[in-house]
């Protein structure tokens, strides 16, 4: 029941709060923002056509982070002095850098080191993506960590090469595990996804501060923005939960004493 | 048995774990057909002798050689030896997001290049062999743990082993569910599978053994015909220890 209730309460608790707003010497001017006005209705469609770039760069950045993240947590479960401080370095390194600070060290400082174009898309998700791949690190090797050292023995003792043990052995039971921060990192991607306006990337943050800058309606058009966020953060962890509920019900079955 | 081949030699063996010597200079051959079974107090390092085995310990000191591969940092020669070296855990380990029949199939297929249809009429066939082919599409938590721990014997014979390791396999066991699982070890051992066994089961071991070993403080204080261990342990620390064990 509470899980069900949380979507509209958190539209309910959006929607007061901007009624509490209607007091007060500040005269609305919904217009910008409105679906039965001419302007609005542009205004809208302006707006909404972010969502686009939002979700294609927080699910395009997520990817990347995610596969690097298991690569890079492998290193630190081995016996290995080398590799071990090789996932130390790289986790400390990405891990300290604010996001903004690499979009902008992406967007300006890889053409000129490495003398190659980058787009403003490219360059985004290339910053989203290293600086959560250390935090995806982090959570593999938590979750690998976590599986009982005996799976690890028995696969060993049927001779099962590491390869093998990782893919079948251990990493499907410590995904199972890592699916709720997962989720979390997700939800992240698709709010750092705003940073990128500053590189110009047109996604909701960006053209809700163009059209501020013509419309100069700041109020209502980011109050949209914020519930635009929400929307999609609200529909982005109903999918993941219906994820883990998934595996959860596998799992409930296998528990269930025949 | 004296001219069978000998499967497993440990040659000086030693390990520490920090400042705890768990094997001091052990040495040990056992031959193929043999049933040998370890004993001892907790702590005295029968396991940790039978882990070097298949290297899930690697030892200090000493050679480790079984079927004339001496085990080492070369990580094929493992292999090659883990292929025929099955064991059997005090916990099962079996993996717990697999059927049983997955967890029967995994490593024949993998290792062995096994196909799935061969894989799993194996697999069927050593269920069968353990008595409950019926919970082939079960998973692990679906069993007992005396059925769980009788696939996990299934499981290490699916890989066709030369040598069965057993590590205190009914330890973990609720005391009724016991014999099932010794059922099945009598049976393998009356088919004659080299076995090396760490229990606290005299019963059994009276049983099965042809060879009893009693440790004590990381070292190997008897080896001994199982009749005649059983009839008049010839050092102190074992007759006591048979006489604490038997007493209840």
């Amino acid at each position: 029941m509470m899980r069900r209730s949380g979507a509209p309460l958190a539209l309910g608790l959006a929607a007061l709060a901007l009624a509490g707003c209607g007091g007060g010497n500040y005269s609305w001017g919904w217009y910008v923002v409105s679906p039965f006005d001419a302007r609005g209705t542009t205004n809208l469609q302006f707006l909404l056509q972010g969502a686009g770039f939002t979700v294609a760069v927080a699910l395009s950045a997520i990817t990347i982070s995610v596969l690097a993240g298991l690569l890079v947590a492998l290193p630190a479960l081995s016996a290995n002095r080398f590799l071990r401080g090789a996932n130390r370095l790289y986790v400390e390194l990405f891990r300290s850098v604010p996001m903004l600070v690499m979009v902008l060290w992406v967007y300006y400082g890889m053409p000129v080191l490495l003398d190659v174009r980058v787009g403003v898309f490219a360059a985004g998700v290339i910053a989203l993506a290293l600086c959560d791949s250390a935090f995806e690190a982090e959570i593999f090797r938590a979750g690998i960590q976590s599986i009982d050292h005996g799976q690890h023995e028995a696969a060993d003792a049927l001779g099962l090469g590491y390869i093998d043990k990782m893919r079948y052995v251990i990493l499907p039971q410590a995904i199972r595990r890592v699916l709720p921060p997962l989720g979390n990192q997700f939800v992240y991607m698709l709010k750092a996804s705003s940073l990128l306006s500053v590189i110009g990337l047109t996604e909701l943050t960006r053209r809700a501060n163009e059209l501020v800058v013509t419309e100069y309606r700041p109020l209502e058009i980011y109050t949209f923005l914020v519930l635009e966020y929400l929307v999609l953060i609200l529909v982005a962890s109903w999918l993941v939960r219906r994820l883990e509920r998934r595996m959860a019900a596998s799992d409930r079955l296998r528990a269930a004493k025949a | 048995m004296a001219d069978a081949p000998v499967m497993v030699e440990l040659d000086r063996v030693s390990k520490r774990f920090g400042s705890f010597e768990a094997l001091k200079s052990v040495s040990l051959q056992v031959r193929l057909g043999e049933r040998v079974i370890v004993c001892g107090p907790s702590g005295s390092g029968k396991s940790t002798l039978i882990r070097c085995i298949n290297r899930l310990e690697p030892h200090d000191s000493g050679r480790v050689v079984v079927e004339g591969i001496e085990l080492g940092p070369d990580m094929r020669k493992l292999a090659s030896v883990r292929r025929e070296v099955g064991m059997v855990f005090q916990q099962f380990n079996l993996f717990p997001h697999m059927t049983v029949l997955k967890n029967l199939t995994l490593a024949p297929m993998r290792v062995r290049g096994t196909t799935r249809a061969e894989a799993e009429a194996l697999a069927m066939q050593f269920l069968t062999r353990v008595r409950i082919p019926e919970q082939a599409h079960k998973y692990p938590s679906q069993l007992s743990g005396g059925q769980q721990q009788r696939v996990a014997i299934a499981r290490a014979l699916c890989m066709r082993p030369r040598i069965l390791l057993f590590d205190e396999p009914t330890s973990a066991l609720d005391p009724e569910m016991i014999s099932e699982v010794l059922d099945v070890m009598v049976e393998l051992a009356r088919d004659g599978m080299t076995m090396i066994c760490v229990t606290h089961e005299m019963g059994f071991a009276r049983q099965v053994a042809d060879t009893m070993v009693f440790m004590d403080h990381g070292e190997i204080v008897e080896r001994a015909p199982a009749d005649r261990f059983f009839a008049a342990p010839k050092s102190d620390r074992a007759k006591l220890f048979l006489s604490q064990i038997l007493s209840h």
